[in-house]
């Protein structure tokens, strides 16, 4: 084998212009996948990370039906004491939940004394909402930043109300709001902190204790409207949804119904369709690589089989075996996959490395100077390079083949 | 035993609707250590008949024995180890290979078709290249060297693998006088000292002349057969 590789690789230098710019466009081809890969692979861990830290959490239990109607906010759908202690049971059995956090969600009227406007709000235990969405203290833009993310009586409000009512930090205002049996009640709250907007739900709520919400409400006992959970490990998800929406299933009421809802941060985020439309230009972006190497390969190796056609006749001749003069061929083909990969591959690492170094930002939707830290999986680098490699090989098949195929008398008459 | 025993074989071409009767009836034997030369104008079948007796053709019909072997049904890969292992061959273009050096060149037969150990390979390549007078230019290239010196490596490729003949069809025909007769002298001291068997075809006179058996072709038929002390055989 070693004097097949041997053989080849003589006769990629023996046109080397033509090694060089084959190679060139496998180079160009596996930088450009590497790139895209670790770029988006970048922004969506980065926003998916927003997203689940600062909001959402890994996964979200709710009662059945609470989601369909989420834009209602309904009262009436919230988990009663006994359905919320049989959600924290299982809860506390999962070793890979790292913490969950308890919200009453709902609508109320806001108003600085003089306008009044409509404000949804996440109602929550603090120390518990910290755990499971560590970054949604960085979103509090003015106002001081405690230990505590709020205290009862203190209000987080969403960036567009304050700038719209023009309410700041340190200023008292009212909630008013209904409770699920159509009672008003309204209580003062001081404001401690302007939360800074992200897109996707209860990315524009403002925030207030959850012992403030019962208040509001008039609620006695326990009700939940959504638990927000986030596991140690986000790889563990899809494992860890599954384990739970089992489990969950078979808790029903009376008319046999389930009585929970379980679903990850993809079921309630419209990221991730935007987070599915990179995976899809990934996926085309792959397809074109493979497009760039079967057609180069694969014109190399068919130039390379018709201007040899009589030295293929000599070999053939002198005893060599159709297996043998294939194997020539396809590691030609081979060689010049694996040295566009590697070249390829190389370029693209340094790129990554010196595109994290010069810490280049970005804007997305609200939020600006996010930071690009592209980061490439060797899992992803290992993908590409066999794709390359297989698809290379796969080209060289048929010009080899051919060879192979060739009658020596004809081949030898070859001028 | 004959070294090649051909009974009543024929080669019928088909082109299209019509059919060329290439080589038409023709028995012949030739036996071990000959040097045998197959002559007759263009068209006459020599280069069809030495592909046949090369194993890289097989006849229409009759019976084509090779050393012992009757190679008329053999596919394309048994062909191939046959030619591998019994016959060598020099091309009128010397056909090296360009990549490789003059050792190499010679090398390559007992490298990709026969897996000799390195060291066996390497003796019989020098010896070989010792006995062509190009012990001295192995490392070069086959641009870096004359015409005739590119078909004496040919001839020691030819050698090395040990074959029982080597078939050359118009080995001089690229060669001026001079260097041609170098050559053949060339082939039959290779023969002498190797026992090998030649068979080349030519329209050359002074080549004809070298050969101790000349077999004569016309139509695809062998007119006479002549040997070197003058006596022919219809």
């Amino acid at each position: 084998m070693l004097n097949v590789i041997k053989i080849a690789a003589r006769n990629l230098r023996r046109y080397q212009r033509r090694t060089i710019l084959t190679s060139a466009l496998i180079t160009l081809g596996v930088v450009a996948v590497l790139l895209f890969i670790s770029i988006t692979g970048s922004f969506k861990s980065m926003m998916v990370g927003q997203i689940t830290d600062s909001m959402i959490g890994h996964l979200q239990i709710h009662r059945k039906g609470y989601l369909a109607s989420i834009d209602n906010l309904p009262l009436n759908r919230n988990l009663n004491q006994q359905q919320v202690a049989k959600v924290k049971e299982v809860l506390s059995g999962v070793d890979a939940v790292e913490s969950f956090s308890m919200r009453i969600k709902l609508g109320a009227m806001f108003s600085n004394f003089t306008e009044t406007t409509n404000i949804r709000l996440n109602t929550v235990i603090p120390e518990q909402e910290v755990k499971t969405v560590p970054l949604l203290s960085d979103r509090i833009v003015e106002g001081e930043k405690k230990d505590v993310l709020l205290q009862k009586g203190e209000i987080l409000i969403p960036e567009l109300i304050a700038k719209g009512m023009k309410v700041k930090a340190g200023d008292s205002v009212v909630l008013v709001a209904n409770n699920k049996d159509g009672s008003v009640n309204g209580k003062t709250f001081l404001v401690s902190g302007v939360l800074e907007g992200i897109s996707g739900p209860g990315g524009r709520d403002g925030v207030i204790h959850l012992d403030d919400a019962k208040e509001l409400l008039r609620i006695d006992g326990v009700e939940i409207s959504e638990i927000a959970v986030r596991l140690k490990n986000m790889d563990d998800l899809p494992r860890v949804f599954s384990s739970l929406k089992g489990e969950f299933a078979s808790f029903t009421n009376k008319e046999g119904n389930p009585v929970f809802e379980v679903h990850t941060w993809e079921d309630l985020s419209p990221f991730y369709n935007i987070a599915q439309m990179i995976d899809l230009m990934t996926f085309f972006i792959k397809i074109m690589l493979v497009a760039i190497v079967l057609v180069s390969i694969m014109n190399v190796m068919i130039m390379a089989v018709y201007e040899r056609i009589n030295e293929i006749g000599t070999i053939a001749a002198i005893g060599t075996l159709p297996g043998k003069i294939m194997a020539l061929f396809v590691t030609e083909g081979f060689l010049l996959g694996v040295l566009g990969t590697a070249v390829g591959t190389v370029i693209s690492l340094v790129s990554i490395a010196v595109i994290n170094a010069a810490g280049l930002t970005f804007n997305f939707g609200r939020q600006s100077n996010l930071v690009l830290a592209p980061t490439i999986g060797a899992g992803d680098v290992i993908t590409i390079v066999l794709i390359v490699i297989g698809i290379a090989v796969a080209a060289s098949l048929q010009p080899a083949y051919k060879a192979a195929r060739m009658d020596p008398i004809t081949a030898l008459r070859h001028v | 035993m004959s070294l090649v025993n051909a009974i009543n074989i024929e080669k019928t071409y088909q082109i299209g609707e019509i059919s060329v009767n290439a080589i038409r009836g023709v028995n012949f034997n030739i036996e071990p250590a000959s040097f045998v030369s197959f002559v007759g104008p263009s068209g006459s079948g020599k280069s069809t008949l030495l592909n046949m007796i090369g194993c890289l053709d097989s006849p229409t019909a009759g019976s084509l024995k090779i050393v012992g072997q009757d190679i008329t049904s053999m596919v394309r890969k048994q062909a191939a180890h046959f030619r591998g292992e019994h016959i060598g061959f020099v091309f009128q273009d010397f056909n090296l290979i360009p990549i490789l050096t003059v050792f190499e060149n010679v090398e390559y037969p007992l490298l990709m078709v026969q897996n000799w150990p390195a060291k066996e390979r390497k003796e019989r390549v020098n010896n070989l290249l010792d006995a062509v007078g190009m012990g001295d230019q192995g490392d070069k290239y086959p641009s870096q060297i004359s015409g005739g010196q590119k078909q004496r490596v040919a001839v020691a490729r030819a050698l090395v693998t040990n074959a029982k003949m080597v078939l050359a069809d118009e080995p001089t025909a690229n060669l001026d006088g001079e260097t041609a007769n170098r050559i053949i002298n060339l082939m039959k001291k290779m023969r002498d000292e190797f026992g090998t068997t030649f068979i080349f075809s030519t329209h050359d006179p002074k080549v004809m002349q070298s050969a101790e058996i000349i077999f004569t072709l016309e139509d695809g038929k062998l007119l006479h057969r002549q040997n070197d002390n003058g006596g022919t055989n219809a």
